[in-house]
């Protein structure tokens, strides 16, 4: 456990000094203010639901833009390690190739959680700021939000280490990265959309419909935020498709969790059986 | 001083079809420092590699300290020092962050980082980012962390590249201190000069077979290698070669005087009673023995004779 740790401080550290703690966070805050503020032209500055609207933008905002910066850290830590020769040297160390993975997610995943937690935050605190009332069950879904979002960070981050723990190169890697990102983020909902309306509700329905939403890490992400709070729900577009499939809030959670954690028991097994 | 600190048995490690070493045995003591010597590609940092238990071994077996380095126990790990062929470092961190990283997962306090850095000569660029650091300075701090936790066993993969004179000169001096100490010191390099004086025993690593395994002296026993002895000789010897050298070994004219003559093993106390004797034509006698370099390619050239 202590290794893990070492090697996650090593990680933040690194992240703090290549300033990708920097560049992720502004990135994120600049978006969710312009995002909260754009959001709020609709239903005027003095919306009941503010945050709801905040959250509904936020998640979509989510699905494009975390899977991609989770993928861009993380598709480089072990083949980019292996290629510069660092890994060789932090191997012959005492320390276990799992350890080494573990250290790195826990370190990747807090530089996500931190750069999620104060972007987005600074959204929320904007609304407050600006005068908005705020209920209790919208600063819930605005936490569920968060975490979610940062379980999806973790998603990319672990299927990120399976890729990098299976290619021969950098390159490779990057292409496979962005590829990932293609399907999950843009090509699957296509598809899955052309499917239902050429099916016309005939085969796909219930079952197969559920499979498909959890086969993909967005899905369940974008299901879990739009559809898991009654309050939301009205806003999101959502309320067609969540009344068509029967999968709980936590039934996504655990599906998001395990999304997070097969890719990672995965690349752990591939990076055990590497030889460098 | 006779514990076996590294023990290697009929190891062979196999890459696809090639063969990188092919049943290499040998086991290295305390207290000694080894030269390993090959071309590239001769199984070197294969060899090391299989030592540090980054690779298994097709077959045979490697014993570090009394573990099995593949097996995932650490004990024998913390006891090591490493110093990888091109060492790399994270360029973003600083020299003092980066050996503090090793330091921790050796378990070391944070107070043995600075007296390291000073023995290297890095105390004035600790805190600037490794990234800026000139080759010479990487290797220095590699060297500095594979100095971490006073190692019992120390590789050293090529580790004066890049170093000026003096500084690989205060290298081995530090490799002699902790070899004085009983550490094991495994070198393996290229600067065949340069470990001639180092090494108490020397293997020979040839496209991933062990074609020599000893002390330089035993080394030239066997390889039978002749001994230079330079003359320089009046003119009247000169003329008269013969008649003075007796039978001797093959000899060869340098430049002005000055004669060159190989001589056997067996032949060359012989040789140079002969030559230092009171009637002898010789004002000055040099002898070379056979460098490391030339025990090197007689014993390739011999390997490469053998089916």
């Amino acid at each position: 456990m202590r290794n893990v740790l070492i090697v996650a401080r090593k990680e933040i550290q690194e992240g703090l000094r290549n300033r990708w703690v920097l560049a992720t966070t502004l990135l994120l805050a600049a978006l969710a203010l312009t995002l909260s503020f754009l959001g709020s032209a609709p239903t005027g500055s003095v919306g009941m639901r503010a945050l709801d609207v905040v959250i509904v933008s936020l998640s979509s905002l989510t699905i494009f833009l975390l899977p991609l910066i989770a993928l861009l850290i993380s598709h480089d830590a072990i083949i980019g390690e292996m290629e510069r020769g660092t890994m060789l040297l932090l191997l012959s160390y005492p320390v276990g190739r799992w350890q080494v993975l573990l250290g790195k997610f826990v370190g990747h995943l807090a530089i996500l959680g931190f750069a999620t937690l104060l972007g987005y935050g600074a959204a929320a605190g904007a609304l407050v700021a600006s005068g908005a009332v705020i209920d209790p069950e919208s600063w819930t879904a605005f936490i569920a939000m968060i975490g979610s979002s940062v379980l999806l960070g973790a998603v990319f981050i672990a299927v990120g280490y399976l890729v990098s723990a299976l290619v021969r190169d950098r390159g490779t890697a990057a292409g496979i990265a962005v590829g990932i990102w293609l399907v999950f983020v843009l090509i699957y909902d296509m598809a899955f959309l052309g499917l239902l309306v050429v099916d016309q509700g005939q085969t796909v329905s219930g079952g197969v419909l559920n499979a498909l939403l959890l086969l993909n890490p967005t899905d369940v992400y974008r299901l879990f935020n739009l559809t898991g709070f009654a309050s939301v729900r009205s806003f999101s577009g959502m309320a067609g498709l969540a009344d068509s499939t029967t999968l709980t809030p936590a039934t996504l959670l655990v599906a998001l969790a395990a999304w997070a954690l097969v890719p990672l028991a995965l690349a752990a097994f591939a990076f055990s059986r590497r030889e460098l | 001083m006779s514990a076996a600190t590294i023990r290697v048995r009929e190891v062979t490690k196999r890459f696809g079809k090639v063969d990188a070493v092919r049943a290499a045995s040998f086991d290295l003591q305390q207290g000694e420092t080894v030269a390993l010597v090959g071309h590239n590609g001769a199984g070197k940092t294969t060899l090391i590699k299989l030592m540090l238990g980054l690779i298994r071994p097709t077959s045979g077996s490697i014993e570090v300290l009394g573990d099995d380095p593949a097996a995932g126990q650490f004990a024998a790990r913390r006891q090591l020092g490493f110093l990888p062929e091109n060492v790399a470092f994270n360029p973003g961190l600083t020299g003092r962050e980066t050996l503090a990283f090793y330091a921790r997962l050796k378990r070391q306090p944070a107070f043995a980082v600075a007296p390291l850095l000073d023995r290297v000569g890095l105390t004035v660029a600790a805190d600037r980012r490794v990234g800026t650091y000139s080759k010479g300075m990487r290797q220095r701090l590699g060297l500095a962390q594979a100095l971490l936790g006073e190692p019992r066993v120390l590789l050293l993969d090529e580790p004066t590249t890049g170093l000026d004179p003096a500084l690989r000169q205060s290298f081995y001096d530090t490799v002699e201190e902790l070899r004085g100490r009983g550490a094991t010191v495994l070198l393996s390099s290229h600067a065949l000069t340069e470990l001639e004086e180092r090494a108490g025993r020397v293997i020979i690593m040839n496209r991933g077979i062990k074609v020599a395994d000893g002390s330089l002296g035993e080394l030239r026993r066997i390889a039978r290698l002749p001994t230079k002895i330079r003359l320089k000789v009046t003119e009247r010897g000169l003329a008269s070669m013969s008649e003075w050298l007796g039978p001797a070994d093959t000899w060869r004219r340098m430049n002005g005087r000055t004669v060159e003559v190989d001589a056997s093993p067996e032949g060359k106390i012989a040789l140079l009673r002969r030559a230092t004797d009171e009637a002898a034509p010789v004002e000055d006698l040099d002898v070379v023995p056979p460098t490391l370099d030339q025990l090197y390619a007689h014993f390739l050239r011999s390997d490469e004779a053998a089916p």
